[in-house]
């Protein structure tokens, strides 16, 4: 595995001019192109907002303002984690022609999906900001140092899952369905529409189990909560998950490696 | 292998060893042929279910060296592992067993642009391209004007490959790959792009990476490049190595090979088209002449087509003579279906008359692969009376030296009376292969020769 790891390093810069030409492709041919990447996140947020001060505006906690704020902090990393992991899953059955003719680490594919979905979260952040000062939400700039290091455990954290999907994919093409629900079940199990504060207390460790848990309440206490970070365990936390995930997704990978060729 | 002769460069000896590689390719059952998570988990027994239970063994097997600096053929039909060899000396998948060892670096043409991404320009094609090839992107950046030139494509080069046509695609990207400046470079059948120019241009580079030094191996079927470039061949059969050293000794075993292989089909078609006996009649294909001295257009009799130069192929007449049995029979004695140009063949035509019959002409005619009548003769037209039967008899066709240029060639043959009317007729129903050295033009090979007078002189004719 370090082996292939330090190969996968040699490949570093075709990595990068692949992430530039999947930005540059993605938006090819549409009218809005690249705004594309900011009107995404703020379209989703629309929506959420929508939901929850028009039509149920009653669920959300009456502490927590501006509501869709909060709800942001954690929707646009998750976007980044749900639609990178939906794209790994089918990234090597789409470039099969590529890993079947062409020799090159295969495992750069799904990691160009992580990246690239790294840059439009990178994109929504600009947004983000925005909304930050046109609300007046007192940022601690001390707290802003977390944000890098909670971005980059989430990078290792979808990189190794992404992967491991990947790889799982060419061998059960049901991986990309299971997928989808699993990654809406994921979803409603993480506090990003809801803060942890409103989950009975009983229910509280088994969301702690879930890795995503530690990430979104780290970017809302950087971001939207106010007062100095104090969740410094849960990075750990996230950190340690997702070592274990790279680990574990990367060796799966590296395993798979030569039946990828003859399968895919 | 002797340690004692020097090396012909600096590096190794060898820039290709491979030792007994084996590749076993598994295949699931057709139920499980998509085998899913699902059944493999309900089935009870998930290791056991995602087993192959089938495996096509693509290599048995194969060892060999390619000396540095040599270029190396490899020839075979196809299916018989020579793309798949081909992947394993490219680290494109790993041997079942055995080992492959290459030194230096590794370039492949086994596909032309795989990778290419059709929305972005070719600028950008050409950079990640030579990347993934294993080029940094300094070299690269070095070395793209000279890939947009050999690809001529210098008006093109920002427009988006998906506008581009398959030879411009196919330009590209043997210009990439060709580009890497490899230690190896391994080629599979991929020179048929582009145009005579084109095709020209890249047998100049690869004979500058000779030049150089470089080692390179070949896949393909165009033998004549195998005999006009190799140093050395190598002919894979089903995954074995049948042979392996002078370039034009194995391309001659292989031919041989092939000529028995396709000796047996054409029988074996011919054979069944005999059984079928049906005539069909091609309305599209009424370009046959008809030749002289042939039994004029049908005239209504039972079983003939009503214009019998339509018909394509099929049997028909009395079958108060019949035709029995035709074999044609080669210089080795032997009854065959593929023969060298010049050689001695016989067609013998097995007859049988259920009662003696008095009128008996039989005539022979000669197609080629178009459907043009070569030749066409029959006893009355050579200066004989009718002939006569009683019983079985044999009538043999001799042609000392067939003097017809490389090609398929189709064979009428008839029985009939004086008057043309058909006891019995098979219309083109055997099939043989005239194969030649030379790739002459047209139909007939006169026998000649050349002679040269004057300030003229020409040398190097058999």
């Amino acid at each position: 595995m370090l082996l292939s790891l330090r190969q996968l390093l040699r490949y570093r810069a075709l990595i990068g001019s692949l992430v530039a030409r999947e930005l540059k492709a993605r938006y090819r041919g549409s009218v809005l192109g690249f705004f594309w990447s900011f009107v995404n996140p703020l379209l989703s947020l629309l929506v959420y907002t929508f939901v929850f001060t028009v039509v149920m505006p009653g669920i959300r906690p009456q502490t927590l303002e501006p509501y869709a704020l909060f709800m942001f902090c954690g929707l646009l990393p998750w976007t980044w984690f749900s639609s990178s992991l939906l794209e790994a899953s089918n990234v090597l059955i789409a470039g099969g022609n590529l890993i079947r003719k062409v020799l090159f680490p295969a495992e750069v594919l799904p990691l160009v999906t992580v990246i690239s979905g790294l840059v439009h979260f990178c994109y929504g952040l600009p947004i983000l900001a925005v909304f930050l000062v046109y609300y007046g939400v007192p940022v601690e700039p001390l707290d802003l140092l977390w944000f890098p290091v909670i971005v980059f455990a989430q990078l290792v954290l979808t990189a190794g899952l992404a992967m491991l999907v990947s790889a799982l994919t060419v061998h059960f093409r049901d991986v990309r369905d299971l997928l989808h629900n699993l990654l809406t079940l994921w979803f409603f199990a993480t506090p990003i529409i809801y803060p942890l504060a409103i989950v009975p207390v009983d229910v509280q460790p088994l969301l702690d189990l879930n890795p995503f848990t530690h990430l979104a309440v780290s970017y809302q206490e950087v971001l939207f909560v106010p007062g100095p970070f104090t969740q410094a365990w849960r990075v750990a936390a996230a950190g340690a998950a997702a070592v274990v995930a790279f680990i574990a997704g990367y060796s799966v990978f590296d395993r798979l490696r030569d039946t990828l060729v003859e399968e895919v | 292998m002797s340690s004692a002769q020097p090396a012909a460069g600096s590096g190794p000896l060898n820039a290709i060893e491979v030792r007994d590689v084996r590749k076993t390719y598994r295949r699931y059952g057709r139920r499980k042929q998509f085998a899913t998570l699902k059944s493999a988990l309900l089935s009870g027994r998930p290791w056991r279910d995602l087993q192959a239970d089938e495996s096509f063994e693509a290599l048995k097997g194969v060892s060999f060296d390619v000396r540095t600096g040599r270029t190396f053929g490899i020839v075979g039909r196809n299916g018989s592992g020579k793309s798949t060899l081909l992947k394993m000396i490219a680290g494109i998948g790993r041997p079942t067993s055995g080992s492959v060892r290459v030194n230096g670096r590794v370039s492949a043409l086994i596909e032309l642009g795989a990778g290419f991404h059709p929305e972005i320009s070719a600028r950008e094609n050409v950079f990640i391209n030579g990347m993934m090839l294993g080029m940094t992107r300094r070299e690269m950046v070095r070395r793209f004007d000279e890939i947009v030139a050999f690809a001529e494509l210098e008006d093109f080069i920002d427009a988006p490959v998906k506008t581009y046509s398959s030879g411009m695609y196919m330009r590209l990207g043997f210009a990439v790959a060709i580009h890497v400046d490899p230690d190896v470079l391994l080629v599979d059948e991929v020179l048929a792009v582009g145009d005579e120019a084109f095709k020209h241009k890249c047998l100049d580079k690869l004979a500058e990476l000779r030049r150089r030094g470089r080692t390179v191996l070949f896949v393909t079927h165009q033998l004549e490049m195998v005999t006009r470039f190799c140093d050395e061949a190598l002919w894979l059969d089903g995954g074995i190595a049948r042979q392996q050293g002078d370039p034009q000794r194995v391309v001659d075993a292989y031919l041989v090979e092939v000529a028995a292989r396709e000796s047996r089909q054409l029988a074996r078609a011919d054979e069944k088209r005999m059984r079928s006996g049906e005539v069909v009649v091609d309305p599209a294909r009424d370009t046959f002449k008809p030749a002289e001295g042939r039994p004029s257009a049908g005239s209504g009799r039972p079983g003939e087509p009503a214009d019998m130069f339509r018909a394509v192929e099929g049997r028909w007449g009395s079958r108060e003579v019949e035709i029995v049995g035709v074999s044609l029979v080669g210089a080795s004695g032997e009854p065959a279906n593929v023969f060298q140009s010049g050689e001695r063949v016989e067609v013998r035509i097995l007859l049988r008359a259920g009662k003696p019959v008095g009128d008996v002409v039989v005539g022979i005619g000669l197609f080629n692969a178009e459907g043009t009548c070569c030749y066409g003769t029959n006893t009355h037209i050579d200066g004989a009376s009718a002939g006569e039967i009683v019983g079985d008899g044999e009538a043999r066709f001799v042609v000392d030296s067939l003097d017809l240029v490389d090609g398929t060639y189709k064979l009428d043959v008839a029985v009939h009376r004086e008057n043309g009317t058909p006891y019995d007729y098979h219309r083109l129903l055997y099939t043989f292969r005239v194969t030649s050295r030379l790739k002459e033009a047209g139909i007939f090979r006169p026998p000649h020769t050349w002679s040269f007078s004057g300030g003229l002189r020409v040398k190097g004719l058999s």
